[in-house]
């Protein structure tokens, strides 16, 4: 029988949640690296058994754990992120250039194709691959080499890639996401790269027709149709027909257009998931309600989803990579709190209940679903 | 023979128990100490300075027979005491945070 496996990145270590297909009853294990924030865990597509997490701190720097036994055994490899040459300046808060310098692993996105094979996004912002299981890593400079680089700025949480979209049957074809520089696509493996920022507003920046600034909180696609783009960017829920090419907003009627994680159903292409957040300072539920919003419709027109989240007193956040789903019959959808709880739905939604409830605040959530 | 003492953190990573002993060629500095140590736990490099720069990650702070040595020279000679193996090269993670 088949089951999942939900992999959540905590501010003090990691946890590999377990339950069958009915996902009812949970084993808990972890922390696993107890006391380091652990930013991202995934695992491969290819082969599930292999996971990586991306374990860093501000004494220690950073780690790559690799297990290759479904989370029980970790390992820890290569964490060697040198910029390619001489790595130049950004912009910095204040407006004068700072050199580029790596501070942590983001998000780390294993292969589609290939289980040896996993990128890495990194702050400061640049993408890297391994084509050996994480034993080395290669930075794809073209993205940082562009000719905007020394455009980009930090956003409140440093300047980070912290997105990674592969097509489902072309490898060569990647999108990124930068806070907060804004969303790139490659056609070439890395090797080139464009902006893709068309129809993006942000008041924060004075140009509305700028290239790049845009604060691009986290973009999704469903593999049946990876022309469609969903983005949650700093303010507006944002879709593309066209891979990027250009944005229309789709915020509708959502309470709040802020937040951060955004996901397609696993079955359904036009069914999307956002969690409105109060911003700028806030950053939390708005009312006190727990609220996972749902659009069927590819979005404008989005319904709150409550049942089994809490509905007063409530303000949590939910970070960028702290939602997804899983690919059994009955869609699965999974997200994490600030306040260390760790929620799924097995019906795409209608109906929540907590796994854990009180884990350290909550960073990032993957799952795996197993055959 | 030199004594490293490790914090905990990263003699989890090295998966160590206790002080680490190692033989040190030449002159006994905080380099040739962190190059012998990186050398025999390659996992940790990267974790007490960095792999490109080689400097000393701002929270952690080197100690030697009670005397903080995280500001002198990487290439600065080691108290005796440390040279012979009488007192440990400390590596400490520095009080920050939470």
């Amino acid at each position: 029988m088949g089951g999942v496996r939900v992999l959540v990145g905590t501010h003090k270590g990691a946890f590999v949640l377990t339950s069958d297909e009915r996902r009812k009853d949970w084993d808990v294990s972890g922390p696993h690296f107890a006391g380091w924030d652990i930013y991202h865990v995934k695992g491969s597509p290819v082969n599930p058994d292999r996971i990586y997490a991306s374990q860093t701190s501000g004494w220690f720097g950073q780690v790559i754990q690799r297990s290759d036994d479904g989370g029980e055994k970790w390992e820890p490899v290569g964490n060697d992120f040198s910029y390619d040459g001489v790595p130049g300046e950004h912009q910095w808060y204040d407006g004068s250039l700072r050199p580029w310098s790596f501070t942590r692993v983001w998000h780390l996105e294993p292969s589609l194709h290939d289980a040896e094979t996993v990128y890495a996004g990194v702050e400061d912002a640049a993408l890297f691959k391994s084509t050996d299981g994480g034993a080395a890593w290669t930075e794809l400079s073209g993205l940082r080499k562009h000719d905007t680089g020394p455009q980009w700025q930090p956003g409140a949480g440093g300047m980070c890639l912290h997105t990674i979209l592969q097509h489902p049957s072309d490898p060569d074809r990647l999108w990124v996401a930068i806070s907060a520089a804004g969303a790139f696509r490659t056609v070439d493996g890395g090797q080139t790269w464009q902006p893709i920022n068309k129809g993006l507003r942000s008041g924060e920046i004075p140009d509305q027709d700028s290239e790049v600034g845009h604060c691009v909180h986290r973009i999704d696609m469903h593999p049946s149709n990876p022309d469609v783009l969903y983005m949650q960017k700093h303010w507006d829920v944002m879709r593309s027909k066209d891979g990027g090419d250009s944005w229309q907003e789709v915020s509708g009627n959502l309470p709040t257009d802020f937040g951060f994680p955004i996901s397609v159903h696993a079955h359904e292409p036009e069914t999307v998931y956002v969690v409105p957040i109060l911003s700028d300072s806030q950053h939390f539920v708005p009312d006190g309600k727990l609220r996972v919003y749902r659009s069927r419709t590819g979005g404008d027109e989005w319904e709150a989803l409550t049942n089994g989240l809490p509905q007063r007193d409530c303000y949590v956040n939910v970070l960028r990579d702290a939602m997804a789903v899983d690919s059994l019959e009955s869609c699965g959808i999974y997200f994490g709190t600030s306040g260390g709880q760790v929620y799924a739905s097995s019906d795409s939604g209608d109906n929540w209940a907590p796994i854990v409830r009180d884990l350290p605040a909550v960073l990032s959530v993957e799952v795996q679903t197993l055959s | 023979m030199i004594r490293v003492v490790l914090p905990a953190h990263l003699r989890t990573i090295a998966r160590i128990d206790g002080e680490v002993q190692l033989d040190v060629a030449g002159q006994v500095t905080q380099r040739a100490v962190l190059d012998a140590l990186e050398a025999e736990f390659p996992k940790l490099r990267g974790t007490i300075r960095d792999q490109g720069t080689q400097q000393r990650r701002a929270f952690v702070r080197f100690f030697a027979c009670e005397q903080d040595v995280s500001h002198d020279s990487p290439d600065e000679p080691l108290p005796d005491a440390v040279a012979n193996g009488t007192e440990p090269f400390m590596v400490i993670g520095a009080m920050a945070g939470g």
